[in-house]
């Protein structure tokens, strides 16, 4: 039987695996998607210690292969259910059951719709969730971001370069990310800030051809000539798999305290999936080191 | 079955032809959910051998991308009897792509 069984391989599921192997634990990683999580859209990453400048998907990579070093198992299978059999979990994918002393839920986030009629049948016709993927296909072209934290500051400062117009859509008149992104668009020539206003409708039957904002406050309606839509909204987690075996909160989030224990023995949490007020790297990655070291204690307790 | 590098030049042979169905990979080297999700449609590859897998670099192959209006990536595309019959967009699991070539 694996000793810990870690379910989802970003940030904080690959330091939950470095930590745990470390601690002399065997290890099997779950992941339904694709390894890295998050940051992976990330095209520059300055504000991880120690490291000046990465790529997201340099840091991600990097984090992968120190996993694996240590001889970590990777399954790309979606973990569909959980089973606590007390000091027995058994990890249910679509393609097989495995079992565990202790098992981490480090689910990360994913994007978050903005809830709009279409918007998912748009995705890839003008829709996306990631302007560093996405970006190049606008070139020259008129586009739209909305939301106002960091990730919406950095989505329009990387189409600012390419794009011919760029409208920032904030349901405020401040901003959550940082003030250095603030000052670095402002100074931007192609760059309109569209606040206090939220996105009410998605223009174009086929594929993006505008989108329809409301002032806040006016109620007035303003229609933006766009072919590319990107939103950046913020993330939502995806734990409704494990309602059974841990509490969530009112958002969906495991809850859980700064020691990701979840209150069920033998099941911890690690990162962005935890009820917290800062998801950034590093906390994933300082979730991942706390959860692994509580699993191995446990592990170890079951042998006494 | 071996990843084909399609290009305009290959694509008639190899896709539009095919007795095969084909599964497409469009892709780039800025993507970095493209980059994690080429190592899984690799592994397709060389375990399936009732269809091909074909990957796209959009920089490369501009053309060809747009003929198949992608404007998002990763897309990938399934093709039988020279006619697109899926598509998806953003990464997804293993099981998911095979049951996309599949149904």
């Amino acid at each position: 039987m694996t000793d810990i069984i870690i379910v989802g391989a970003g940030t904080a599921g690959l330091t939950a695996a470095i930590y745990a192997q470390r601690a002399g634990k065997s290890v099997m990683l779950f992941e339904g998607t694709a390894v890295g999580g998050q940051i992976i859209n990330t095209p520059d990453v300055e504000n991880y210690p120690g490291i000046a400048h990465t790529s997201g998907f340099e840091f991600a990579n990097a984090l992968f292969e120190q996993a694996k070093s240590f001889g970590a198992e990777i399954r790309y299978e979606a973990v569909k259910e959980i089973r606590d059999e007390g000091a027995v979990k058994k990890v249910l994918t679509g393609s097989g059951e495995y079992e565990a002393k202790a098992v981490i839920l480090a689910t990360g986030a994913k994007n978050r719709p903005l809830g709009l009629a279409r918007e998912q049948d748009l995705i890839g016709h003008g829709i996306s969730y990631c302007a560093t993927c996405d970006g190049m296909f606008y070139r020259g072209k008129d586009v739209a971001v909305a939301g106002g934290g960091n990730t919406a500051l950095e989505d329009a400062l990387f189409l600012t370069n390419f794009c011919r117009h760029v409208y920032l859509i904030h349901r405020r008149d401040a901003f959550r990310g940082d003030e250095k992104n603030v000052s670095l668009l402002k100074a931007k020539e192609n760059v309109e800030f569209v606040l206090n206003a939220n996105v009410t409708s998605i223009l174009g039957d086929d594929k993006v051809e505008g989108v329809e904002v409301t002032d806040k406050f006016s109620g007035e309606k303003r229609e933006l000539p766009v072919s590319g839509f990107f939103i950046a909204v913020g993330q939502m987690p995806a734990n409704e798999a494990f309602s059974g075996i841990v509490t969530l909160d009112d958002k969906g989030y495991i809850s859980a305290g700064e020691s990701c224990e979840t209150g069920t023995a033998g099941i911890f949490t690690a990162g962005d999936c935890r009820t917290k007020e800062v998801r950034q790297l590093t906390t994933a990655a300082s979730d991942g080191a706390v959860a692994a070291l509580a699993a191995a204690k446990y592990v170890e307790s079951l042998a006494e | 079955m071996a990843l084909i590098k399609l290009t305009s030049d290959n694509f008639e042979q190899e896709v539009k032809n095919s007795s095969e169905p084909v599964l497409i990979d469009f892709w780039a080297s800025w993507c970095g959910p493209c980059k994690m999700l080429s190592p899984v449609v690799e592994a397709i590859a060389e375990e399936v051998t009732d269809f091909k897998v074909a990957s796209c670099n959009v920089d490369d192959e501009m053309d060809l991308a747009g003929e198949f209006g992608v404007q998002s990536i990763p897309t990938l595309v399934v093709i039988k009897d020279g006619k697109e019959v899926n598509r998806s967009v953003g990464v997804i699991p293993k099981e998911q792509i095979l049951s996309l070539v599949r149904g």
